[in-house]
């Protein structure tokens, strides 16, 4: 059966440290923005953490969330592309193609999670980080949109490697940067196709949310929290 | 001086001809200035955008969140401007008003040249532009096809087809006149007038085609005109985006574009009037009567933008009460409220009241107007991409970069610029509607 590819975060786990943002940048050789850059409101992160902070010093309230590409059933990024650079792929995975991209921007304005990226310029890392691109992932141009693709490098490279031993896919086996990365393994990823799957018993979860739900975006991220 | 100041028809034909041709012959030193600074103006423009090309839109005011701006607004008020000859030309050719004859083919140059200046920016506003012919659909190795459900490949076809339509909406009422230049003076021009005569003798049978062709052309051109804004105005209504995803916003744009065709077709029209001396054929009763028009529109106007803004208040959704409250109350108030003023209340004074109405009151009223539809097209851009859905995603404010102020100065220069070597080719006014021709009596 074919995979589809679901993720998983816990609130009550996140404690809004942001490896999964280091380890993003550096899976996927997105690039340094300046602080003139980030001042003007051209960072790059494919997964963020949104701060929320409620109430008035001593009784603050923070609530934070990582957020990044819902990969959504209907992806209403989807069919606004002229070029169709972005599309579904029988995953469940919306993915998107730099070199069809001709950076018309209407899908980033149509995403309601705001997870486009576009690169404004070309890529620059500083000396030496240009040392420790990933092989397994393109470096983008000026005038491409990206976005996070659940590591589909690594799903990939996750699905060959099992072929090739002639097994299936086991749960936990594949995992994105993000997921990976949590010290608080707050994140996890895997198929929702698969009804023991880890991911997929958490959907199940009494704690089970959707960001956006009522928008009917079909997000296949599922986040968990305890009522506030 | 012959001849009613209220009526050119009744000018002897010899002299129309003789005022109306004069101006195709010879330059002066100020038409020369005339067309040299926007010559200059459009050059730095173009010179901007080749700094796009090579350094990326970086060089723009763009950000997350805010990835239209001044580009997309630019469109917008371009392709709307482009209405001016839709509205005089067929619509009154249909209804058959006679006071459209000397302004339908300034109105109708107006059109190809707005279409042709707001065509541009589907592919300035790309980031990788030079690639802007993957949306037309053209055979190809990989077997690639465009995206119809895209509402980009609805507004390409839309303007294609308007610019095909209008280009031959504006050619065939110049054929009698160039027939009639074809034994000019200067060679190159009797070359290139008697090429584009096709062969006119002025039978009867030719005069007969032609009103067909024309009525014909009319009827099309305003349904296609109807559908190219509300295809435009569908690249904001298809998406979710809060305070876009409106189903008034198809007719609410025609309106818009009319409104603001009109007013830049007042104000060109009061140019060529002041800097051609044919204050006997643009005379008061046409700006009396474009004013009238124009103060209908400017009511429309507001009709729908209260109708739109009522309607959000009301519903109190959350999302788009944040949008809501960014253009009337937060950032953008100052601009809104601008708007407000030169779309309607200034027009409603200054057209509205009969001793107020003039034609430079209908000029001042105008280039308002031309502002507030600029301001009509930002607002219902940026405050929407500004204010994201979730709230931490939203930006700083957006401030158009020196690139693409140098853009938009050039479109209107451009504007300018196509409009000079056009009444320096052609007349500005048809003369052979003022010729008394053997089959008005069919009509």
């Amino acid at each position: 059966m074919a995979h589809r590819w679901g993720m998983a975060i816990d609130l009550d786990r996140c404690t809004g440290c942001e490896a999964c943002v280091a380890a993003c940048h550096a899976e996927n050789n997105i690039p340094f923005s300046t602080p003139e850059q980030a001042a003007a409101g051209r960072t790059n992160h494919w997964i963020r953490v949104d701060r929320y902070y409620e109430g008035a010093f001593p009784d603050v309230k923070v609530k934070y969330m990582p957020v990044l590409c819902q990969q959504c059933d209907e992806a209403p990024c989807e069919p606004v592309c002229p070029t169709l650079a972005t599309y579904h792929n029988p995953e469940g995975l919306n993915v998107q193609v730099y070199n069809r991209c001709v950076g018309t921007f209407y899908c980033a304005n149509n995403c309601p999670y705001t997870v486009r990226y576009f690169n404004w310029f070309d890529p620059v890392w500083p000396e030496p980080m240009q040392l420790q691109h990933n092989p397994d992932v393109a470096i983008r141009m000026a005038g491409v949109m990206e976005k996070c693709t659940f590591c589909i490098q690594r799903i990939k490279r996750g699905k060959d490697e099992a072929a090739a031993a002639g097994q299936p896919v086991a749960d936990g086996d594949i995992q994105p940067a993000c997921v990976q990365s949590c010290p608080a393994e707050a994140m996890v990823f895997g198929d929702l196709n698969d009804p023991e799957s880890k991911v997929s018993r958490l959907t199940e979860s009494s704690r089970a949310t959707h960001l956006l739900e009522e928008l009917g975006t079909k997000p296949k991220v599922v986040y968990l929290e305890r009522g506030r | 001086m012959s001849g009613n100041a209220n009526q050119p028809e009744l000018l002897p034909y010899g002299k129309i001809r003789e005022d109306l041709f004069r101006p195709l012959s010879g330059m002066t030193q100020k038409y020369f200035a005339a067309i040299l600074i926007p010559l200059l103006i459009i050059m730095f423009g173009a010179y901007a955008w080749t700094v796009q090309l090579r350094t990326g839109m970086g060089v723009t005011g763009l950000q997350r969140p805010v990835f239209w701006g001044f580009y997309i607004v630019d469109f917008v008020f371009w392709i709307g401007i482009s209405h001016a000859g839709t509205l005089i030309s067929a619509i009154l050719r249909l209804t058959d008003a006679g006071w459209r004859k000397p302004i339908t083919r300034a109105a109708e140059a107006i059109t190809l040249f707005a279409l042709m200046i707001g065509g541009m920016f589907p592919i300035i506003h790309l980031g990788r532009a030079w690639y802007f012919y993957w949306l037309i659909p053209y055979p190809n190795m990989r077997l690639l096809w465009p995206n119809f459900r895209s509402p980009l490949l609805w507004d390409l076809t839309a303007i294609v087809t308007y610019m095909t339509g209008s280009a031959i909406y504006l050619y065939l009422p110049l054929i009698p006149d160039v027939a009639q230049l074809a034994e000019h003076s200067v060679p190159w021009r009797r070359k290139l007038y008697r090429m584009l005569s096709l062969g006119w003798t002025g039978s009867d049978k030719e005069w007969h085609s032609l009103e067909r062709a024309m009525k014909l052309m009319a009827g099309i051109i305003l349904a296609v005109a109807v559908s190219v804004h509300t295809v435009v105005a569908w690249d904001f209504s298809m998406a979710i985006a809060p305070m876009w995803h409106s189903t008034i916003f198809g007719p609410y744009f025609v309106v818009g574009a009319i409104f603001s065709g009109l007013a830049g077709l007042m104000i060109v029209m009061a140019a060529i009037r002041k800097l051609m001396g044919l204050e006997q054929y643009l005379t008061r009763h046409h700006f009396d009567n474009l004013a009238k028009l124009l103060l209908l529109m400017s009511i429309l106007w507001l009709y729908f933008t209260f109708a739109e803004h009522l309607t959000v208040w009301y519903g109190n959704d959350p999302s788009e009460m944040a949008v809501f409250g960014a253009r009337t109350r937060a950032r953008f108030a100052g601009l809104f409220w601008l708007m407000v003023v030169v779309n309607f209340v200034i027009p409603f004074v200054l057209l509205g009241i009969r001793k107020l109405r003039s034609i430079t009151s209908g000029v001042i009223a105008s280039f308002g107007i031309l502002l507030g539809m600029f301001l009509e097209r930002y607002i219902i851009v940026v405050p929407t991409l500004s204010t994201t859905r979730l709230a931490a995603a939203t930006s700083s404010s957006y401030t158009p970069s020196w690139v693409e102020l140098a853009i938009t100065a050039a479109t209107f220069a451009a504007m300018i610029f196509l409009y000079l070597i056009f009444s320096k080719l052609f007349p500005i006014i048809a003369v052979w509607e003022f010729k008394p021709h053997p089959h008005e009596d069919e009509v």
